[in-house]
């Protein structure tokens, strides 16, 4: 079956989504995000949502529950590059993804992970 | 209104929603509407055919291309004969859902399109006639 | 319809096609209804000259079907053009249909001299010119009021089109000063002038003043929390400014939720905040000057 990859950079995994995703591959990226949160201790996700052309509530509670899921698995999960189009559209359709923290594009999407008060934190115990 | 041309596509699974999701961006392209209403209709359509994949076990839609005086639209029509509705006022209020999701299905496609029109009757089927004009 | 009935009137203005153009247009510019501020003479003759042409040939190809016939297709285009432009020019539609009303007079006066000692048939021929006019008059009615309501719609879209800038504030942040009412087609136009300025600048701030906003109703509030959720989306956070004391108190009133968007005062208040959120500040010149100097 077709599944989306999972890129692993440091304590961050990093999800690219490039195609037309049915509801099936939707519910496996879920399943295998979590799975690897757990396995390699990543305190965050980077989800890239610019190539996608529509996002129906279907694949927005998908992105919701994602975020859920990885924090309570102690893991910040940013979502990156939504297409003005798509979040119009999304508005209107009555969800406005409020668990989900978003940055303009995956450089930003890094800042804000790496600017965070968490991972600050945890940099500092780190070298001290 | 005069319906131009059209396309009728079977929906009885989550891949074939994907290909309806295809069709209904190509038939929008070629109306000539915008980027944002390419994606409102597109999402209204992935809704709907999905609402026939879980709640009716399959159906079919037919695009068409409609004109009515000067202005340009796409009809979408979602028929299935599935277990109907039995209460359409109280199925196109936000957060009403007989099935997992958040129910925005109906409502939500029902905002993003111009016309809406449901009808549905228990133990036969349901029809949904949604028009996006240009 | 009696052909034999029309093919007097068609003679009748084959024959005299100039005598009744010229009772016609001193009828017309005699008439109350007169606009010469608004049309030249000379334009009124054209115009005249041609509809006039175009109903004598009407009438002779003996087609009874004004409406949507074949025969009457040109004289439909010229009058749908001629009430396009009156329309534009500020014609009322009653100034406009008077233009096909007023050739009534001039046709009958004429039928009157040719046929007034057979009163029956000079009857028969007033009804069929009249309700041959007739029909024309409504259309130009009806032409009029599409012709306006296009001019209607264009100048909402280039309305709301400049009613709705996006200026950049700083590099990053983002003001839309957002003036009049805010409905749902306003909103689209908003939005989706936000979002593309926000892929285009990167910015990560937007302040939507809504100084130049009369009320703020629970619907108005509620378009102007989908502008800040869709930008939210594509990571940009939006800081609400020009709250009025008297919107202060319809929203506390109202009850309407504006969420935990950040609300502001006044504009400078929101760019502050905004500096502040991207690690900058406002320093004074002099202050700064005497601390790097000391």
């Amino acid at each position: 079956m077709e599944r989306i990859p999972i890129l692993k950079m440091g304590d961050c995994l990093l999800v690219t989504v490039q195609v037309d995703m049915h509801d099936q591959m939707a519910l496996t990226l879920q399943d295998d995000l979590t799975t690897r949160i757990s396995q390699t201790k990543a305190k965050a996700v980077l989800i890239d949502i610019s190539a996608l052309e529509i996002v129906d509530s279907f694949i927005g509670r998908m992105l919701g529950n994602i975020a859920g899921m990885a924090r309570i698995l102690d893991a910040q999960t940013v979502l990156v590059g939504m297409r003005p189009a798509v979040a119009i559209t999304l508005v209107e359709l009555g969800m406005s993804l409020p668990g989900v923290r978003t940055a303009l594009n995956v450089e930003r999407g890094m800042d804000l992970i790496r600017m965070s008060p968490a991972n600050r934190s945890r940099h500092d115990r780190e070298s001290r | 209104m005069t319906a131009s041309q059209g396309e009728q596509l079977p929906i009885r699974t989550s891949e074939e929603v994907v290909v309806v999701r295809q069709a209904v961006r190509k038939w929008a392209v070629a109306a000539g509407f915008s980027i944002i209403d390419q994606t409102k209709v597109v999402t209204a359509a992935s809704e709907l055919a999905r609402n026939t994949v879980v709640h009716a076990g399959g159906g079919t839609v037919l695009i068409e291309q409609i004109t009515s005086g000067e202005r340009r639209g796409l009809r979408l029509t979602f028929e299935d004969s599935g277990p109907g509705i039995p209460d359409i006022e109280l199925a196109l209020k936000d957060g009403y859902t007989t099935g997992n999701g958040l129910g925005l299905g109906l409502s939500g496609s029902k905002r993003l399109m111009n016309e809406f029109v449901i009808t549905s009757t228990v133990g036969h089927g349901t029809k949904v006639v949604a028009t996006k004009w240009k | 319809m009696p052909k034999p009935a029309s093919s007097k009137l068609s003679e009748v203005l084959l024959r005299y096609e100039s005598d009744i153009l010229a009772t016609w247009m001193q009828l017309q510019l005699s008439a109350v209804k007169h606009r010469g501020d608004l049309i030249k003479n000379s334009d009124l003759r054209e115009q005249s000259a041609r509809f006039l042409e175009l109903v004598r040939e009407g009438v002779q190809t003996g087609d009874p079907n004004v409406q949507s016939g074949a025969a009457w297709a040109a004289t439909r285009e010229m009058l749908e053009s001629l009430s396009r432009s009156r329309a534009k020019l500020g014609f009322t539609p009653a100034e406009t249909a008077s233009f096909v009303y007023s050739l009534k007079a001039a046709i009958f006066e004429r039928l009157r001299e040719e046929m007034g000692s057979n009163p029956q048939a000079l009857v028969t021929e007033i009804i069929t010119a009249s309700e041959l006019l007739d029909v024309l008059g409504l259309l130009t009615m009806e032409m009029y009021q599409k012709g306006r309501e296009g001019v209607i719609a264009r100048q909402q879209q280039e309305l709301m089109e400049l009613s709705t800038p996006v200026v950049m504030l700083w590099d990053g942040v983002l003001a839309l000063p957002l003036i009049g009412t805010l409905d749902s087609g306003r909103t689209q136009v908003v939005m989706e002038n936000l979002l593309q300025r926000i892929v285009e600048t990167g910015a990560s701030i937007a302040i939507l003043d809504i100084t130049g906003v009369p009320t703020v109703d629970t619907l108005v509030a509620q378009h102007l929390l989908k502008a800040v959720s869709a930008a939210r989306l594509m990571g940009a956070d939006c800081i609400i400014s020009g709250i009025r004391p008297q919107i202060a108190q319809t929203i506390v009133h109202l009850g309407v939720d504006l969420g935990n968007v950040t609300t502001k005062a006044t504009l400078a208040e929101a760019f502050r905040v905004a500096l502040n959120r991207t690690s900058r500040r406002i320093v004074d010149a002099d202050f700064q000057a005497s601390t790097t100097g000391a």
